[in-house]
């Protein structure tokens, strides 16, 4: 048995234009939406894969608003089978402060007999990217931490983390109960199947309150790059920009051999 | 005084971002009246090591020997980098944004219970100590305050260009071989299978490189890429989604966490021009960007472009450069 917490993020959608609030506290997530970091998405799925190989539950956590729901829903349906919601403004949470969250809610259900052999955490967040949350986890609970591997197994009470590193793939093997966090690539997320989010549905959503009042993400503000003002020379469209893109080579002089 | 982790290629000398992370060390001690920097680094120092650092300013080389660091335990780089703390007055610590800076100073932070910045590209100030960095995938900026001492941060990659000091250091080497409690050992690389070979300098010094990105599709999506590179006698280089993916081995990476690139022409195919990848291919002299978005950055940001699909325009230079050469 082996029971996996896997923490998920709602963060804005910046695959289209990145828009500020009027206080340059936040990203307004309105126009473009929502979604879970790509990195959480695979944490979800190894959690998912690591609980169906060993049994055992995975449980999804956020710490985030309201709307935050829709993750844990998401998480629900490709695997996880309980969810935890700490309702709270994330914009008032630094990484410390999160981290501290995170440990209270592990406490508290360690304490009432649902423990957890193995924490799962994205590298980074694709709003705040501070790379942090999970190794400040692991200081809170004094547990090892395995940081930025794409793959995850546990037997015997035994986790194996692995993935490309800085010397090479890398593996790591540590005794639970561990943190990890996952970097995308590894796993292809499932998608969620009909019954799958039926299920979903139905599943109780544990809710609470923060546990302490938070310090701060120490933000002064959020600001957009300046715009670039462009002065391409387009070529022209699909294959017919051929002979133009060649005499474009040939006049810089790439061609020459 | 200010602590630089320092990083090592295979070849022994400081890798590229770091003496970037030296080279900004410098600015902060500028504005502060002239801080000593001190580098730390993990195993082996050569006398080229020391030369290096030394042409870069650093005053003492901190050296983290013994066992526990025979092989990477994040905990235990953290606990090695406190025991130079210990031993110094360090106002300021600092790494490179790579997967080992980010992790290091994130153990030390949480060790000292103090805040971290990852990925800062500027400094606005000393008092209050206030760094700007990359969020929300660098498309926005976060004025961040780094109220307690030390100030811990990592530098984004290619935010500085790496440059030696006017006037060089003494790089004295100073050795630590501090006791590494066993919890500090529990996560570390256990194995680890030889790294690709690192093919990175052709890539650097290219006259022409063709860039890759999710546009391809597919590892197979890169045939006639391929054949591009080839035709222009170029390499080949690719966004971060490509080696992600493992549709191409990482040392083909362009960008903040890959190589910086300088050639006389990029031609940047399916790929979108996110800021940590126009970090590494924004001293291209041109850009000729293929992308079907009209809008990409990379489009708006380049000197020419043709909006089209690269499976097909790619295939059609082809055919136009052989046509040409007559073959
Ligand atoms: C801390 C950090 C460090 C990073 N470091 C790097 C780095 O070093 N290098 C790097 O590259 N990225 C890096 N990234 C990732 C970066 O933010 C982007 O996610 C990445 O560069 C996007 O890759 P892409 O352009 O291939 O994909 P996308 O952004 O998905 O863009 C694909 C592009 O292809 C176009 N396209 C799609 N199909 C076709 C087709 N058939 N023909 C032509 N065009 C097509 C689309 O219009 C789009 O513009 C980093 C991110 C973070 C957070």
């Amino acid at each position: 048995m082996t029971n996996v917490l896997v923490c998920v993020k709602r963060v804005p959608d910046a695959s289209s234009e990145v828009v500020l609030t009027a206080d340059g506290q936040s990203v307004d997530g309105r126009f473009a939406g929502f979604t879970m970091s790509t990195h959480e998405e695979c944490a979800v799925e190894l959690a998912a894969l690591v609980t169906a190989a060993g049994g055992g539950e995975a449980t999804a956590l956020t710490l985030g608003d309201a709307e935050a729901v829709e993750q844990l829903r998401a998480a629900l349906a490709v695997g996880c089978t309980a969810a935890t919601h700490v309702v709270a403004d994330p914009q008032r949470f630094g990484p410390a402060d999160v981290a501290r969250e995170i440990a209270a809610v592990v406490r508290d259900h360690e304490a009432a007999g649902r423990s957890y052999d193995l924490i799962l955490l994205g590298n980074d967040a694709a709003d705040s990217g501070d790379f942090q949350v999970g190794i400040r986890l692991a200081y809170e609970l004094g547990r090892p931490v395995v940081n930025g591997v794409t793959h995850v197994s546990v037997a015997d009470g035994v986790v194996t983390a692995s993935g490309a590193g800085t010397d090479g793939y890398e593996t790591y093997r540590v005794p639970v109960p561990a943190v990890v966090t996952i970097l995308e690539g590894g796993v292809e997320p499932r998608y969620p199947t009909v019954p799958g989010r039926m299920k979903a549905k139905k599943v109780a959503i544990e809710e609470r309150t923060p546990a302490g009042e938070p310090t701060g993400p120490n933000r002064v503000k959020l600001a957009l790059p300046p715009p670039v003002p462009s002065n391409v020379q387009i070529l022209g469209k699909g294959a017919d920009a051929a002979p133009a893109v060649v005499d474009v080579l040939e006049e810089l002089g790439v061609l020459s051999r | 005084m200010i602590v630089v982790l320092v990083e090592k290629g295979p070849d022994g000398l400081a890798v590229e971002v770091s003496r970037e992370t030296v080279t900004f060390a410098r600015s902060l001690s500028e504005a502060g009246g002239g801080v000593a920097i001190d580098a730390v680094v993990v195993g082996e120092v050569s006398d080229a090591l020391r030369e290096q650092l030394a042409a870069y300013g650093v005053r003492d080389v901190h050296r983290l020997g013994g066992e526990a660091y025979d092989s990477f335990a994040g905990a235990a780089w953290a606990a090695g980098i406190e025991s130079v703390l210990a031993a110094t007055t360090t106002v300021v610590v600092m790494a490179a944004g790579t997967p080992r800076g980010n992790e290091v100073l994130a153990h030390v932070a949480a060790r000292r219970g103090v805040e971290m910045a990852a990925n800062v590209l500027t400094f606005g100030g000393l008092s209050p100590f206030v760094v700007t960095r990359q969020v929300v995938g660098g498309q926005a900026l976060e004025e961040m305050r780094l109220g307690n001492r030390p100030a811990i941060f990592t530098v984004a990659g290619h935010a500085v260009e790496a440059a030696p000091a006017a006037t060089p250091g003494a790089a004295t080497l100073v050795e630590h071989a501090p006791d590494v409690a066993a919890a500090d050992l529990i996560a570390r690389v256990v194995s680890s299978e030889e790294p690709e070979p690192d093919l990175s300098g052709d890539l650097k010094s290219a006259k022409v490189v063709v860039g890759a990105g999710r546009g391809a599709g597919s590892a197979e999506g890169f045939a006639d890429l391929v054949e591009l590179t080839e035709l222009v006698g170029g390499s080949m280089g690719v966004s971060r989604v490509v080696t992600s993916l493992g549709w191409r081995p990482h040392h083909e990476q362009v960008g903040q966490t890959g190589s910086r690139i300088s050639p006389d022409l990029y031609i940047p195919c399916g790929i979108s021009g996110a800021i940590q990848h126009w970090a590494g291919c924004s001293s291209a002299k041109a850009i000729l960007a293929i992308n079907t978005d009209a809008d990409a950055p990379m489009v708006t940001k380049a000197t020419y472009a043709v909006i089209g699909d690269l499976h097909e325009v790619v295939p059609a230079i082809n055919a136009e450069i052989r046509r040409r050469r007559g073959e």
